[in-house]
């Protein structure tokens, strides 16, 4: 990492720098060390033989092997009715490794022959229709990059006292990929929906039969039946091989293993949209149907298990996304939210997408609080937490996207707190 | 006679004219060509509404989906207690998974309990999540008459039907719901 020039002025409190203060700076402090290594004409092991030969599939290197999914859970007595989270502290850029993608499965992974599966479309339709995955790869598809959050990914920030876990623990039930197949407006014109239709009732093939109802006017305006993930097929544990995608929404309606859309005037009301990912008011009045994910971002790096070492400059880097489009802007804070500062944002800020956000910081060894506050372009601001706890019963936890805050301790060590 | 000589008005246009209308023409074709290339290919399967929903587990909270069959609490009690106690405990509660039964006037308090009877708005759900779930380790194996059975059971626990009350496909939609008027679509019409 590049020094922060002696003559940049702070952009905010407690050492915070101007976004790109990493850009301007000069890379003239390793150069004598790469000098002096050059001089000496030594080889490493790995440059004194031959490396390894092809293979058919890569993976990472094995020292990367800390860098998996995590925080794996399932209900008692159960091994598939669960969740495993994304190590988000870990990774840098957007895109989200397929076999790192977090898991929420109700009934486990089934094994799907592709030969077999079928996705049916009917209900009030004018023709009930049957598409197989050859059918289906004839038509014209798309391809967009696209987060999908869990409904109640973050809910451990819902509890009374800080969980002090990590990026993953408390962030991971998010990734994001490139997802690409057909949009359903082109099947279901095709099966041609009568005019009182209103919902649509889509059902996967895992053993639970996992279905949610999904109002029509989504289906018709940007949902996928997704085939591919990050350029392959789906991988088996995020629907291979076809799912329902939409855009935005909360990651449970977004029906994995698709069997079948029925078309309909009335929600079926589901067990999970009624006992479940529904949201209970402190006056008994339970929201449903909340389906958009909020404006969030959180802070990766630093963050907790990833402790500074010594004091000097650093990137804070993060991610911000929000259901309703893009990200417009995310602010950073060094001193516990007295001072804000605009961050970098990536090049690629795309709608319902993960935004990755840097900025510099020079650490001077005191204890300090880093936030990360997001505004996407409809104008929504990134809530704190008492303003997501407003009006909610206690023991909810579903859409969580409040303001995280981790405090980096005298000797470096990072942890959750509230402010 | 080729595409872009089509009869296009052309006394007096000069050469200039003539050449602009071909290529409008062009545009004009391959506007054609864009819009068939949007719409579907029609590769779909034809099938009979009957045969789809043998694809599909959906009960609607008016009953449309509902199978034929019937059950109560009486005949349900012996197959909750073979299927479904392992997880949900003795009379639908204390067990190690959701509780099912119980929790009633809870919800507005600092402790809601969450369960079939204080929480969930329709009878039909209970039905339909067990056809398609249920038993966890083996969907698909309770009959019609079980699954029913083990709804009325679940009902009654829950105080809102008789032992001896007939749960059916006309019966079940209209058990009335404590919880129902409490749930407001935040998205949908």
């Amino acid at each position: 990492m590049s020094a922060i020039p002696p003559s940049e002025p702070p952009a905010a409190g407690n050492g915070l720098y101007d976004r790109r203060a990493f850009l301007r700076g000069g890379a003239a402090v390793t150069a004598g060390l790469l000098t002096a290594g050059a001089a000496a004409k030594e080889r490493p092991a790995w440059m004194r033989q031959p490396g390894a030969p092809m293979t058919p599939a890569g993976a990472p290197s094995s020292h990367e092997s800390h860098v998996v999914r995590t925080s794996i859970g399932s209900m008692t007595g159960t091994t598939g009715s669960g969740s495993s989270r994304t190590p988000l502290q870990y990774l840098d850029g957007i895109i989200t490794p397929s076999r790192l993608h977090f898991e929420r499965h109700h009934s486990g992974v089934p094994d799907i022959d592709p030969g077999v599966h079928k996705l049916v479309i009917h209900g009030l339709v004018d023709r009930p229709l049957a598409f197989d995955l050859d059918a289906l790869e004839r038509y014209p598809k798309v391809s967009r990059i696209q987060f999908l959050e869990c409904s109640g990914n973050s809910f451990p920030l819902l509890m009374p006292e800080p969980v002090q876990s990590d990026c993953a623990a408390l962030h991971g039930l998010i990734s994001c990929s490139e997802w690409g197949g057909v949009p359903l407006n082109v099947l279901l014109d095709e099966a041609g929906v009568k005019p009182q239709a209103k919902w649509v009732v889509a059902e996967g093939a895992d053993s639970a039969a996992m279905s949610r109802s999904v109002p029509l006017a989504k289906i018709m305006d940007d949902a996928i039946v997704a085939l591919y993930q990050n350029g392959e097929r789906l991988r088996p544990a995020n629907g291979y091989p076809m799912r329902l995608f939409l855009p935005g929404w909360e990651g449970n309606a977004s029906v994995k293993w698709l069997r079948a859309l029925h078309i309909s005037d009335q929600p079926a009301m589901a067990k999970d949209e009624t006992s479940k990912y529904t949201d209970l008011q402190d006056d008994g009045s339970v929201h449903q149907f909340t389906f958009a994910m909020g404006v969030k971002s959180t802070i990766t790096s630093p963050s907790p298990g990833l402790s500074l070492h010594q004091h000097g400059p650093y990137q804070i880097s993060g991610l911000a996304w929000s259901g309703a489009g893009r990200i417009a802007r995310v602010e950073v804070s060094a001193d516990g939210g007295r001072s804000w500062a605009d961050a970098l944002l990536d090049d690629h800020v795309l709608p319902q997408c993960m935004t990755r956000f840097r900025t510099a910081w020079r650490w001077d060894g005191s204890p300090s609080i880093l936030l990360s506050r997001a505004t996407d372009e409809s104008g929504a601001i990134q809530p704190t937490r008492a303003e997501v706890q407003k009006g909610r019963a206690p023991g909810t936890f579903y859409h969580y996207n409040g303001i995280q805050a981790w405090a980096v301790a005298a000797n470096g060590e990072v942890s959750n707190v509230y402010v | 006679m080729s595409m872009f000589d089509l009869p296009i008005p052309q006394r007096g246009a000069s050469a200039v004219e003539r050449g602009l209308n071909r290529v409008l023409m062009v545009f004009a074709c391959l506007l054609l060509s864009t819009q068939a290339a949007a719409q579907s290919p029609g590769l779909g399967q034809p099938l009979t509404e009957a045969a789809a929903q043998t694809h599909s587990l959906t009960v609607l909270p008016d009953g449309s989906g509902l199978p034929s069959g019937n059950g109560t609490a009486r005949t349900g009690e012996p197959v909750y207690q073979r299927h479904c106690l392992a997880c949900h405990g003795p009379q639908g509660a204390d067990g190690i998974n959701d509780r099912l039964v119980g929790g009633h006037g809870s919800l507005g308090t600092t402790r809601p309990v969450k369960t079939v009877g204080s929480y969930w708005p329709y009878a039909t759900t209970v039905f339909d999540f067990i056809r398609r779930a249920m038993p966890y380790n083996n969907p698909g194996t309770l009959t019609s008459d079980e699954i029913y059975g083990v709804t009325a059971y679940l009902l009654h626990l829950n105080g809102l039907i008789e032992a001896e009350d007939e749960m059916n496909s006309a019966t079940l939609p209209a058990v009335a719901m404590p919880n129902q008027q409490n749930f407001v679509w935040i998205e949908g019409d």
